[in-house]
């Protein structure tokens, strides 16, 4: 049931990426682009998805996941370095090559070799972030646990 | 460009309806960084196979309906070095900070987070800079 629905919402998310232009590298860029031809679409994209997750973020305050105990927590952390340099991090490279986690892997059957460059690219960075994060934290000497 | 407007609209309810299905359904954050890397940690085998279900869904739907819907190709930079630079940053970044644009974006300023809203202007300020300096100043994509 859980891996059904995993399925069903990953197969809507990739629908919902092609559908709303996502996956054009040009919308994206064209968005962050203020200077240049401004283009309003992934501003359509944030609202459309917000409709239906307020109602079920409202939801989560008095039922329980279908198939789980409760809903996950939310993260206590605040507003630290890590969010602001990774947000900063993904920022640059988001400009740079117009793609972002998701339609990278949801345009991968149909975005030619710099698509797979990015997603592999992109998967290497996330593998070797634990060993940055160590490295960058043993020379500023300040230890720190790892989520 | 007005049409465009509403494809983002009816697309982003899907992207909307897809994140509140995977909360009610399996009490998950649809956070596609956290997903995608989850492939790769072996940590608990059920979550690990919720995680490769959905990423196989998100890969496959699109292939299945980009032709039937028409859909456009991704203008993607050919410039190996630029996009596998632009790669690794938001590998590196979506992981430092926890989530991308469907995690902190979607996901967290739907839920009034603040540390979502936070980190989606820390990237959207930093997108915008970087689309400045590589697309006016120095002319790489």
């Amino acid at each position: 049931m859980r891996i059904l629905i995993s399925l069903v919402s990953g197969a809507l998310f990739g629908l919902g990426l092609i559908i709303s232009g996502m996956t054009d590298t040009k919308k994206v860029q064209g968005w962050l682009d203020i200077f240049g031809e401004w283009d309003p679409t992934l501003a359509f994209v944030m609202g459309g998805a917000m409709l239906p997750m307020v109602i079920a973020w409202k939801a989560t305050q008095v039922r329980t996941p279908l198939t789980a105990d409760k809903f996950p927590a939310a993260n206590t952390a605040g507003i630290d370095r890590d969010l602001i340099i990774g947000s900063v991090f993904f920022g640059i490279g988001w400009g740079l090559a117009g793609l972002c986690p998701g339609p990278a892997i949801a345009s991968l059957s149909f975005g030619g070799s710099s698509g797979v460059v990015f997603a592999s690219a992109m998967i290497i960075g996330m593998l070797s972030t634990r060993r940055l994060q160590t490295f960058f934290s043993k020379t500023e000497n300040t230890p720190k646990t790892l989520p | 460009m007005p049409m465009d407007w509403i494809y983002g609209l009816v697309g982003g309810v899907l992207i909307g309806c897809a994140g509140a299905f995977l909360l009610l359904g399996n009490g998950r954050v649809m956070g596609a960084s956290g997903l995608v890397f989850g492939m790769f940690k072996t940590t608990d085998r059920r979550i690990w196979i919720e995680n490769l279900a959905f990423v196989s869904a998100l890969f496959i739907a699109p292939m299945l309906f980009v032709r039937p819907l028409n859909i456009g190709p991704t203008h993607a930079s050919e410039n190996v070095i630029v996009v596998a630079i632009a790669g690794l940053a938001v590998g590196f970044g979506t992981r430092l900070a926890n989530g991308c644009t469907s995690g902190h974006g979607v996901c967290g300023i739907s839920r009034f987070s603040l540390r979502g809203i936070a980190a989606t202007m820390a990237y959207i300020l930093a997108g915008a800079v970087s689309v400045v300096v590589f697309k006016h100043f120095l002319g790489a994509i």
